[in-house]
């Protein structure tokens, strides 16, 4: 199999200007003096950037001695934290800045879409800017021209192509920007995370049709924080830490390193929840400690619950005596507070741990998630036999719950419809 | 399609790419279609769309053609006075927005230039390719005055083709170079206006060269659109009017070093446009 993309020892340096606390202007008649300075010094010397005395100077490396190789027809998918230098690298495999060390060789056609609806512009009608901004993304006339009508049903905007852009909801200009980008066809694209944007039912949409182009054997580099989508999309994955690939091989693998590094970190985990490590931290009881909270949609790791998936909410703890008969709180509630639902071992479900030693964990199975679709907490609970409390961790676990069509009537369930959602049937007899 | 060979290519730090003025030629539609998008943008919303196009030049020559034939009645050279200064106008007028515009270019496409890949030299050519086109509209209206006057070029006219290449490339060159110096410095944001007006005074637009002193003519002669705005008039005029060769030398001597100048320093800059911009 012959490489589409070589890199070797790619490297790149910004530079950051500070300006020293010393140098901040207090009064208006120091800063006129010091300005007045500064552009007495400007025509002296109009282009040497100051160093030294106001401004201080930092080196960057935003990349740092990047080395990999991509097979044609490969799915790299690129992960890491924010501000790791993803971004960066994409820029330099698209060729929108310049590395400053180091080679790429490409072989094939690169379309890059780090953003959805680059070059649209607002007074342009929806017609005009589908030439526009094919045009900018590298399409001929001629292809666009072809590809016209695919575009507009993909973006499903055929009412309102001769409208200008700026009066668009903004769900339809993602989606007509969406649907140019797609229909593409490089062999080579690059995505940075741009379906962070518009809602969950386009965003599988996007998906599908960015996996049609990973099947047609082109290759695919892509960014996401979407452990799902990276999961399904790529075959490969790299992940990049500090401007450094730290890891590459199989996707599965390196998700499951980023999933740990991220919650060692306490940031939003994969599965759409995150875990207020403060409060764990500071649950110090001797006698017993919730050491981890995980939340997970069992039938899909990696991904967040939408309403009527199955959950799984598990509870580590570690004790340093034996305790008889305790219970074990889970209480679900709204952001504004409300308790939507509490759940428990004794006495709520009569489910009874006889005895606790040690270290374990406690797992909640709810078959069909109830809640509609928004942002939910928990808090936790251990209590003795006398139901007593020992621990109580108030809004330990934010999680969110994505929008489904549970109930198949084509519309996703929210809040305006009522905060949760029941097995049912409706009958209907005459008298 | 992968196996060919235009598509190969390496990226390495500090080298110029070879395939930059392939790529040009592969994205030279762009040119077009960024062009027409800022000429779609202007008459946007407008009752009567690009009929403003065409009204706005004629406009230009009433007021020019009252205020100069009628009331000011200057000297010309034997030229009716309203096509005296209309013709030097075109050119000037040509070049300054041309230039103006391909200046302020870059920042106006920031979004492009840090989010997509093509050849950065398409964002300045397309205002000149505008600023073309109006030209081309308000030559339509200096031949129509040409009529209302009976005045009828000769076989000087078709020299005209070359001034206005020469006042293209002036516009291009100079428009390179401080589009790229305006990317990192916006103080030259502020500083265009000025030039383009005292650039004005200081072209034959509303005068003849001969009003210039002598000893100050060659200095005079820097200015490269001294011999576009006074072989325009000579080539409308069949002649009549002022112009030596002195001055066409001069200027194609300018305008050559500015475009050379001018789009080696793009080209040197470009690369940092994305991490500056």
């Amino acid at each position: 199999m012959s490489v589409a993309i070589k890199v070797e020892a790619i490297s790149k340096k910004y530079i950051i200007r500070h300006e020293k606390e010393s140098a901040r202007y207090e009064t208006l008649s120091e800063s006129l003096i010091q300005g007045s300075k500064n552009i007495a010094a400007k025509i002296k010397h109009p282009f040497k950037t100051r160093t030294g005395d106001l401004q201080t100077q930092e080196e960057f490396w935003a990349l740092r001695d990047i080395n990999f190789e991509i097979n044609q027809g490969g799915k790299v998918g690129i992960i890491g934290r924010n501000g790791a230098g993803k971004s960066t690298l994409l820029k330099v495999l698209s060729r929108i800045t310049e590395p400053t060390t180091g080679k790429i060789h490409i072989n094939g056609r690169v379309a890059s879409l780090l953003e959805v609806g680059t070059g649209f512009h607002p007074e342009l009608t929806g017609r005009e800017n589908v030439y526009l901004n094919g045009a900018i993304l590298g399409m001929s006339r001629k292809e666009i021209k072809t590809k016209f009508d695919e575009i507009v049903a993909f973006a499903e905007v055929e009412k309102f192509l001769d409208t200008p852009v700026k009066r668009y909801s903004s769900g339809m200009y993602v989606r007509l920007a969406f649907a140019v980008a797609a229909h593409l066809e490089p062999e080579i694209l690059i995505v940075d995370e741009v379906l962070a944007v518009g809602d969950a039912q386009f965003q599988k949409k996007c998906l599908g049709k960015m996996e049609e182009v990973g099947n047609e054997g082109r290759t695919v580099i892509f960014v996401s924080h979407n452990m799902g989508a990276v999961t399904n999309l790529c075959n490969t994955a790299f992940l990049i830490e500090g401007g450094q690939v730290v890891e590459k091989g199989e996707v599965a693998s390196i998700v499951a390193t980023y999933c740990k590094i991220q919650e060692y970190q306490g940031g939003e985990l994969p599965g759409g929840y995150s875990v207020n490590r403060d409060i764990l931290e500071k649950n110090n009881k001797p006698a017993i400690k919730i050491e981890n909270i995980k939340v997970a949609n069992p039938e899909n790791t990696g991904q967040g619950c939408a309403t009527g998936d199955p959950m799984h909410i598990d509870i580590f703890y570690r004790s340093s005596r034996k305790w008889i008969s305790p219970a074990f709180f889970v209480s679900i509630k709204e952001m504004s507070g409300l308790e939507v639902l509490r759940l428990s071992t004794l006495p709520i479900s009569g489910y009874a741990i006889e005895n606790l030693f040690e270290s374990g964990v406690i797992r909640l199975v709810i078959d069909c998630l109830p809640l509609v679709s928004g942002k939910y907490y928990l808090d936790v609970g251990f209590a003795r036999e006398s139901m007593e409390f020992i621990l109580k961790l108030e809004h330990i676990v934010t999680f969110s719950v994505e929008p489904k069509d549970v109930y198949k009537s084509g519309l996703l369930l929210d809040r305006s419809r009522g905060l949760i959602t029941v097995d049912h049937a409706w009958s209907h007899a005459e008298c | 399609m992968s196996e060919n060979a235009d598509f190969q290519f390496t990226i390495e730090a500090g080298k110029a790419e070879r395939h930059y003025w392939m790529d040009l030629w592969r994205y030279r539609e762009l040119f077009y279609i960024l062009a027409w998008r800022d000429i779609a943008v202007r008459y946007k919303q407008t009752a009567i769309g690009v009929l403003w196009a065409v009204i706005r030049p004629v406009l230009t020559m009433m007021i020019l053609v009252v205020v100069f034939g009628k009331i000011a009645k200057l000297p010309s050279e034997g030229v009716p006075y309203p096509i005296f200064v209309f013709a030097a106008m075109l050119p000037w007028v040509f070049f300054s927005s041309a230039f103006a515009d391909a200046s302020n270019s870059l920042i106006g496409n920031a979004n492009l230039i840090s989010k997509v890949y093509f050849p950065r030299l398409i964002i300045p050519v397309a205002p000149v390719i505008v600023a073309l086109i109006d030209f081309m509209i308000s030559f339509a209206i200096l031949l129509i005055l040409m009529v209302w006057y009976g005045y009828w070029p000769d076989w000087h006219v078709i020299v005209l083709p070359l001034f206005l290449l020469l006042g293209f490339l002036a516009a291009l060159g100079a428009g390179l170079f401080v589009a790229s110096l305006n990317v990192k410095y916006r103080d030259f944001r502020f500083i265009i206006p000025f030039v383009v007006q005292l650039g004005l005074y200081i072209s034959p637009v509303g005068f003849s060269t001969t009003i210039v002193p002598e000893q100050y003519r060659l200095i005079y002669y820097l200015n490269p659109m001294v011999a576009v705005v006074d072989g325009f008039r000579w080539a409308i005029s069949g002649g009549n009017t002022a112009f030596n060769p002195e001055e066409l030398i001069m200027s194609v001597c300018v305008v050559t070093i500015l475009c050379v100048t001018g789009v080696m320093y793009f080209r040197k800059t470009e690369k940092t446009f994305a991490d500056v911009i």
